[in-house]
């Protein structure tokens, strides 16, 4: 049986793409198999996140429509054995994605075997968006400490309580995440930032994981690897701990205190 | 600056957001689920108020509660202190 996990946030540049990407290869890195499909119709861009861009050949789009075979579309990932890639498709026709078509793909792609079925979600509230968390199991809301990536991501629980066919069965409704990215230790002890704590309380939710603000995760991008392959960054561990959390098991936060300067640092450094 | 405002802490600005998101996120919570109406009700009833009286836009409230079994829907407007209705 597949788990269909959406990572979505209402806000843009929150961390979507990143978080669907490293979520992705820390799930297949355990030996899952999984696959992830980019919703962002019209604005491709997990595939360059994962650094498939140039073995793109078919998409999303044209598996709905019947172009071509899943198969044909699915690129498979050339670090992990376990983990496919469905681009997104650059079409300006917003309506190209079904309901019916989505439903269709998901339920092939769950009886091909795969474990995982995670859904980048496009940012904003429209039909991509609806589409990416409709017939998830879970959603992991990735927010910023910041206070309109938090009011975004509350519209986003609203939704996902609402327009879903979990909740709209009434079987339960979509289990939800929290996911902190660019989080600054020293900035929330110095009171400039939200803390996890206050984001937590606000939007009511438990959280999967806090990556700390990291100049990895732009390298990463630039070279099309997702950050949680870097093992030696922060960030990476960072996801590590929050697949683990997804996967059920007990794992404490890292990263959301300042690591303490030793004297020597704290005389000699900035 | 006096001396004593040295050692008096300032709210710091994430407290600030904090307070700014727990109101507006309990307000939008509160409009969930509502009728989609409502707004814009209270647009036109805001146009209709301005027509009389100079009211700010945050000073019309409606709500739509629940009583005793019955729905409620509760309007107020806060009028300006210094304007009296003519």
């Amino acid at each position: 049986m597949a788990e269909i996990i959406v990572v979505t946030s209402g806000k843009g540049g929150v961390g979507k793409t990143t978080t669907s990407a490293s979520i992705a290869c820390g799930l297949a890195r355990r030996g899952k198999r999984v696959v992830v499909i980019d919703f962002d119709i019209g604005l491709r861009n997990l595939d360059l996140i994962m650094g498939c861009e140039r073995r793109v050949v078919y998409d999303f789009v044209n598996v709905i429509q019947g172009d071509c075979s899943l198969k044909q579309a699915l690129i498979k990932d050339k670090r992990i054995e376990t983990l496919y890639v469905l681009a997104a498709s650059q079409t300006r026709d917003k309506e190209a994605l079904t309901s019916e078509g989505v439903r269709r793909v998901l339920d092939e792609l769950a009886n091909d075997g795969f474990e995982y079925i995670i859904c980048d979600s496009p940012a904003g509230i429209e039909k991509g968006a609806h589409l990416a968390m409709y017939f998830a199991d879970r959603a992991v809301v990735v927010v910023n400490p910041e206070i309109s990536s938090v009011r975004d991501s509350d519209r986003i629980l609203g939704l996902l309580a609402s327009k879903t066919s979990r909740a709209e069965k009434g079987n339960g409704g979509v289990k939800e995440h929290l996911l902190l990215t660019r989080y600054n230790p020293r900035r929330v002890a110095s009171g400039e930032m939200l803390s996890v704590d206050d984001v937590k309380e606000i939007l009511g939710l438990d959280v999967i994981g806090v990556v700390p603000e990291s100049p990895d995760v732009l390298s990463a991008s630039n070279a099309g690897l997702p950050v949680i392959l870097n093992d030696v960054s922060d960030a990476s561990h960072a996801y590590e701990d929050a697949v683990a959390r997804l996967l059920g098991e007990t794992v404490p936060l890292r990263f959301v205190t300042e690591p303490k300067k030793g004297l020597f640092a704290r005389i000699f450094g900035s | 600056m006096g001396l004593l405002s040295l050692f008096r802490k300032a709210p710091s600005s994430a407290n600030l957001a904090k307070e700014r998101l727990r109101i507006i996120v309990a307000q939008e919570r509160g409009a969930r689920g509502s009728p989609d109406f409502l707004p814009l009700l209270r647009r036109e009833l805001l146009e209709v108020i301005r027509k009389y009286v100079n009211v700010d836009p945050s000073a019309v409230q409606i709500t739509l509660g629940n009583e005793d079994g019955h729905e409620v829907l509760e309007l107020s407007v806060f009028l300006p202190e210094t304007q009296r209705i003519a």
